[in-house]
């Protein structure tokens, strides 16, 4: 019976994800600073999975920072969405994905709103239809990309080359992970797991060979407050956040933060370099940062991919600790090369941390 | 009822965020914004629910309603459905209809975003470019980011981007069409009119303040608004 109310309660925390054919929106923030996430993620699924993943050039932002910096009116906002889910509807697809977590998150918004204020959504149809002349119709099933590579993450793991473990020891590398507020927090039944539970990540480093951190401030935010990043005299706000969690993972001592939003990796990557500027502090090991990585640059390297193809040179926070605990091989002299090793230099050395 | 709570009310996440607060605080206690800056949302509901005009126009013009970093960790959190965080989008949304954000020092900040991400919006179709986050305004990117884009077109040419190119893929030049719609829509659904609106009072705060106001970034209203720190957000009672 217990086993049974178990069952129950976490088919609750179960979402539908659809098993083919994606209408693919790109996000913001990982294109400028993690390209080759999104390089990496269309490869594992196109190529390793055999999938329909489809992008037309002419989608663009969703305007989600310009949004949540409240800058862009929310019909406005429904109405860029309204036109990306047209140019879904116009290529002939009913499954989106989005790269982006706070795009996810405002997709979720635009829909539950529509769901609850019918008449907004026809409203939007009519804005739409009077600044492009476009129709649409409304996805059947949203998803993040993370939601993919955790449905297939069974198929990747039957593919890999490397395991979370550490080669030296055997034993499991130990991971904190962090799913992005927008993921779950504000609609818990569009995630995986919800907002309690948020196992989309989860899934991945278990199924990978990895042990999951539980940790104090594990479900805190790293602190990108849109506005309280954008502009520089609020940048304290973003930086206190991500050190707050730093220094309740730090005792733990995680062997890699592996990340579900954009902008969060980016934040836990570059905060951990301010910090060492401002207080002469590092949290991994011998100067080292805790190596950060997006859940498709861990898929790359489960999967046997070469780092430097994954874009692990342009994180701040050097990635070597890691790809040696893991036994990745790789060419240190190639880290900072061009195509045809095209000589492009090396960013100069950070004061404290250790870097390459 | 007033003036200003009616025009609340018109907001749907106005009416999706406030139902019935109990004063718990559970949102407080969440709150990554109270933990920093001296910011309550339990105070944002409670405000509101007294629907009283002056209380209302006090917090429309404070610094206050600028704390948030709009998480919404306190969505999932509270017991009875509120939804503090989607109350500060739609006072974030009045204040500046109404102008009154050039009222706080946290609020004029808003001419800032307007002239980086709202125009990369509309210029390039991305919420941030590249060549845009300068290491100057950036200096949290650190040196990869500066040998990054010293050396963009190659680093994005190795990851495998389609930089600034037509057809699909990683940073594309986002074809003129697509930004004709964008532009249309921003002018059908309100989007350019905040816009306009962001700039008009900005600049009479500007005359106001005697500050020299100007296009772009590279004037002294917009340094002044960008770096200003009164240092007083974690103290201050403004609210």
């Amino acid at each position: 019976m217990i086993s049974e109310g178990k069952k129950r309660i976490w088919n609750e925390y179960q979402k539908e994800i659809a098993d083919d054919h994606y209408f693919y929106v790109r996000s913001c923030v990982r294109q400028n600073f993690f390209p080759g996430s999104e390089k990496t993620f269309l490869k594992i699924m196109q190529h390793e999975l055999g999938k329909d993943v489809y992008e037309n050039p002419s989608h663009t932002t969703c305007t989600g920072i310009g949004y949540h910096s409240d800058i862009v009116p929310f019909e406005t906002a429904m109405t860029v969405i309204a036109r990306q889910f047209a140019l879904m509807t116009e290529a002939g697809y009913e499954n989106l994905v989005t790269s982006c977590i706070t795009s996810f998150g405002l997709y979720s918004e635009v829909l539950e709103t529509w769901h609850h204020f019918p008449e907004l959504l026809q409203k939007i149809r009519m804005h739409l239809k009077n600044a492009t002349g476009r129709e649409f119709n409304i996805p059947k099933n949203l998803a993040h990309a993370s939601d993919l590579i955790y449905k297939f993450r069974n198929n990747i793991a039957a593919k890999s080359t490397n395991r979370l473990i550490n080669k030296q020891t055997g034993k499991p590398l130990k991971a904190v992970e962090h799913i992005g507020c927008h993921y779950s927090k504000m609609f818990p039944s569009k995630g995986v797991g919800g907002a309690e539970y948020p196992y989309v990540l989860i899934g991945m480093i278990e199924e990978w060979g990895g042990e999951v951190i539980d940790y104090p401030e594990r479900r805190h935010c790293c602190g990108f407050g849109f506005r309280q990043y954008l502009v520089m005299a609020n940048r304290g706000y973003s930086i206190a956040c991500s050190r707050k969690k730093f220094e309740s993972m730090e005792p733990y001592k995680p062997d890699l933060i592996l990340t579900n939003c954009p902008g969060c990796p980016m934040f836990f990557d570059r905060w951990q370099y301010a910090i060492s500027e401002m207080e002469g502090k590092t949290y991994g090991e011998n100067d080292h940062g805790i190596p950060v990585l997006t859940y498709e640059e861990l898929s790359g390297l489960i999967l046997g991919y070469d780092p430097w193809d994954l874009g692990l040179q342009v994180h701040q926070v050097a990635v070597e600790p890691l790809l040696d605990k893991i036994g990745v091989q790789y060419n240190p002299l190639e880290k900072y090369q061009g195509i045809d090793h095209k000589d492009l230099g090396k960013p100069n050395m950070p004061s404290i941390l250790k870097f390459y | 009822m007033g003036q200003l709570y009616d025009k609340l009310k018109q907001d749907v996440r106005f009416v999706e965020g406030l139902k019935a607060c109990i004063n718990c605080g559970t949102c407080t206690a969440i709150c990554p914004a109270a933990e920093f800056y001296n910011y309550q949302p339990r105070l944002i509901t409670d405000i509101l629910q007294t629907k009283d005009e002056d209380k209302i126009e006090k917090l429309l013009k404070s610094d206050t309603i600028w704390y948030c970093g709009e998480c919404m960790s306190c969505v999932t959190r509270c017991p009875r459905g509120n939804a503090p965080g989607l109350l500060i989008t739609a006072l974030r949304s009045l204040s500046q209809e109404l102008g009154y954000f050039v009222e706080s020092e946290k609020g004029r900040q808003q001419l800032a975003i307007k002239r980086t991400v709202g125009k990369w919006i509309l210029e390039y179709g991305y919420c941030l470019f590249p060549p845009e986050i300068i290491p100057e305004n950036h200096p949290e990117q650190g040196p990869v980011w500066e040998w990054e884009l010293k050396n963009i077109e190659d680093v994005m040419a190795r990851l495998g981007a389609n930089y600034k190119q037509t057809g699909a893929g990683i940073l594309r030049k986002i074809p003129d069409e697509a930004l004709d719609e964008l532009k249309r829509i921003f002018d059908e659904t309100g989007g350019t009119e905040r816009f306009r609106k962001i700039e008009e009072y900005s600049k009479a705060k500007a005359g106001e303040m005697g500050i020299s106001f100007g296009e772009g970034l590279d004037n002294d209203y917009i340094k002044h608004i960008y770096t200003t720190n009164s240092n007083l957000h974690t103290k201050n009672d403004d609210i």
